[in-house]
């Protein structure tokens, strides 16, 4: 029994010593990419720190962000905690966070209780990273399928269980189908899960009838946790599919949806044409920039299903250090951090002129 | 003089029993090293009590919002609709129960038997290997064995729940899915099951393998002398002395196993219900890995609710602890240890 309890403890230290180092490894990895000319706008003499958090979908892009950053501006440090998206809002808010990392933008609530925080101002939304969603799936020799909007939305409902139903096999003639099909969804919550539905339900309205949310709505088929577990659980077993971050999926097989009388693939070129198309919400303050994506667009070469994350933040701060450095960092991820993370996180850069606008509202940030 | 004698001999004997103790603490050597260690003692004693209370109160506490809301399901997006706390929290304690329940079936018998193979049957420098082995299983994180059982084991282990679903489905354990198949990638119950079998199998042999040891050499010794086999002596001497011993290994790997969320988190695919069907996909979620799949993305109330089937798996394992102590202290007559 002696011996027992000496090696658990001799094993409890060994694990904590390999948590810290892997703790300590990950700002190591992230100060591996080079950065680009960001320094063109922003002077290196900024020093200061900032601290953001939230969205979960951002982080490899916030991670490729930072170290491009900091590279540029030796001086300065910026902080982004993982958490979600809904604890960065409220961290924003609450004035413990500079910025926030967001998959929806703040609600009216928030917004209304902003002022206090923002010193007068408004905080707002700055649209910076969209990602294709990509339903992947797990079937022998076949690297593409067509379907339309409403065969994905029956097959992950329930409602075409093989592989050979004529829904499919219409669409796709070359490719042998044969088998049941095992759905697979994220079993914790996640913005790509809202996303999808938010897609579904509008693109697929008649059989999607479920409320949108952070949740799947539907037991059908087999749950995993995160991006990674569903990606593993698809590619462990034939005749699965999924959704996932379409920079996830590798090599499995990707569904090309129905976008009109078309298909069309997950790529990022797809995704950023999908939000170019799309309205802004128009009761939104200038500067305020929310995207409300189109998931019914019969645009060619738009791909629907995306995740579109914002950079929350306030326009005034109340010291001018605070302000440059806010704006500095968002210009950064605006502009030359955009090819950062289309590496690093397989996102699709924004457009020409929602930069612009973006760029605009950036520069607006000032002092009370 | 009768009574005087007989007053006087019990005093005797008293003082010196309680004096024994005191004298001790008033030795010199209590007021340095021997007095901080008592401290110490006394302090670590109360401070696993303070630390167990502080969780407790905690886990009411934080829980509390989500006990109190009415309301709760129209907040929490993964509570049935129309339901209330219970109807999360029931098919939640129900599907940890069972996967604990099917693993402790699994690794028992195995657990005594490596057991026993140590205390009595292998020879000496082969059993303290082994021994020394089964412990360095202990060691290996749960997140590896949950690796390990995701992309190693879950692939070989769906052709034999394929086979029982074929066979055995008509037990309504092995039972398929509509198509009378068992889930295929298999991140079923069983398969959790096995895996955590694997994990509580090292606390079980090495507190079996203790209690086995503890064997009076006399008891052995009598049943050998009456001609008793290898068998016959683990049977007659060696479980009915160990019996509360592994009871009390089990129960300590019973709560090991509710209390396992990585590797459960890693390996199956979640469902709420009350479902004894161990080879089809989401039908049991147990609380440990709900809480960490979905703490993350959850609001407050939602935090709350966590917490709160947080605090029914304290509960659970409390009882199952509390159980376990009752057993052993009522068998602790019948073992032979007497």
């Amino acid at each position: 029994m002696k011996r027992t309890h000496a090696t658990v403890g001799v094993t409890l230290a060994g694990l904590l010593a390999l948590t810290l180092a892997a703790c300590g490894s990950d700002d190591a990895t992230g100060t591996g990419s080079t950065p680009g000319s960001g320094s063109s706008q922003t002077s290196s003499s900024l020093s200061g720190t900032l601290n953001g958090g939230g969205s979960s979908a951002q982080e490899k892009a916030q991670q490729a962000w930072v170290a491009g950053f900091q590279t540029a501006n030796p001086d300065t440090t910026v902080n982004y905690s993982t958490t979600d998206s809904g604890a960065g809002r409220k961290g924003l808010l609450d004035g413990s966070l500079d910025f926030a990392g967001t998959d929806s933008a703040l609600t009216e609530e928030e917004l209304a209780s902003a002022t206090d925080r923002c010193y007068g101002g408004a905080a707002i939304d700055l649209p910076v990273y969209i990602s294709p969603i990509a339903v992947a799936f797990n079937i022998e020799g076949v690297t593409e399928l067509k379907l339309s909007a409403d065969v994905v939305a029956k097959i992950f409902a329930g409602k075409i269980t093989a592989w050979d139903d004529p829904a499919i096999t219409e669409a796709n003639p070359d490719a042998k189908l044969s088998g049941a099909i095992t759905v697979v969804h994220r079993s914790d919550d996640s913005g790509t899960s809202k996303n999808f539905q938010d897609y579904l339900s509008k693109a697929a309205a008649d059989v999607w009838t479920y409320e949108v949310s952070n949740t799947w709505p539907v037991s059908v088929g087999q749950g995993a946790n995160g991006t990674s577990g569903v990606v593993q659980t698809i590619q462990s077993a034939p005749g699965t599919i999924g959704y996932a971050d379409a920079s996830a999926v590798g090599s499995l097989g990707k569904v090309s949806l129905g976008v009109g009388s078309d298909f069309v693939a997950p790529t990022a070129d797809a995704a950023a044409k999908t939000v170019d198309v799309s309205p802004r919400d128009d009761s939104r303050a200038e500067g305020d920039i929310v995207i409300e994506v189109d998931r019914t667009t019969t645009e060619a070469g738009a791909y629907p299903a995306i995740l579109v994350s914002y950079l929350a933040v306030c326009d005034t701060y109340d010291s001018q250090e605070k302000a440059d450095l806010v704006k500095a960092y968002a210009t950064y991820v605006a502009g030359d951090g955009q090819a950062q993370a289309a590496t690093a996180a397989g996102s699709a850069p924004i457009s020409d002129a929602l930069r612009t606008d973006v760029l605009a509202a950036i520069d607006a940030i000032s002092t009370k | 003089m009768a009574s005087p004698t007989t007053v006087t001999t019990p005093p005797a004997a008293a003082p010196a029993r309680v004096a024994g103790p005191r004298r001790a603490r008033t030795k010199p050597t209590d007021r340095g090293l021997d007095r901080a260690f008592r401290y110490l003692a006394v302090g670590s004693g109360v401070l696993i009590l303070a630390v167990l209370a502080a969780v407790a109160i905690f886990l009411v506490l934080e829980g509390l919002p989500a006990l109190r809301d009415e309301h709760l399901a129209d907040k929490v997006q993964w509570i049935p609709e129309g339901g209330t706390l219970w109807s999360l929290i029931g098919p939640l304690v129900f599907g940890t129960v069972l996967a604990a329940l099917v693993s402790l079936v699994i690794a028992v018998p195995i657990a005594v038997g490596i057991a026993l193979f140590i205390s009595h049957y292998a020879p000496r420098r082969l059993a303290s290997a082994l021994g020394y082995l089964v412990d360095l299983l202990a060691a290996i994180p749960s997140v590896v064995f949950g690796l390990w059982g995701v992309l190693v084991l879950a692939p070989k282990l769906q052709p034999v729940w394929q086979f029982l679903a074929d066979y055995l489905g008509w037990i309504p354990l092995f039972a398929g899915d509509a198509h009378g198949n068992a889930s295929n990638p298999p991140r079923v119950l069983m398969t959790t099951a096995v895996v955590l079998a694997v994990m509580i199998l090292p606390i079980i042999t090495a507190v079996s393998r203790e209690v086995f040891l503890q064997v009076p050499r006399l008891h052995e010794e009598a049943a050998l002398a009456l001609g008793a086999t290898r068998w016959e002596l683990v049977r007659m001497a060696v479980l009915p002395f160990g019996r509360s011993g592994v009871i009390s290994a089990a129960m300590l790997g019973l709560g090991r196993a509710l209390g396992e969320t990585m590797a459960v988190l890693m390996i199956l695919s979640p469902g709420l219900l009350y479902s004894f069907q161990l080879l089809v996909a989401s039908q049991q979620q147990t609380i440990a890995a709900n809480i960490a799949a979905k703490f993350n993305d959850a609001d407050d109330i939602g935090r709350s609710t966590l917490i709160a089937t947080g605090l029914a798996l304290f509960v659970i394992t409390m009882l199952v602890n509390m159980a376990a102590r009752w057993i052993v202290a009522r068998r602790k007559d019948f073992s032979g240890a007497n």
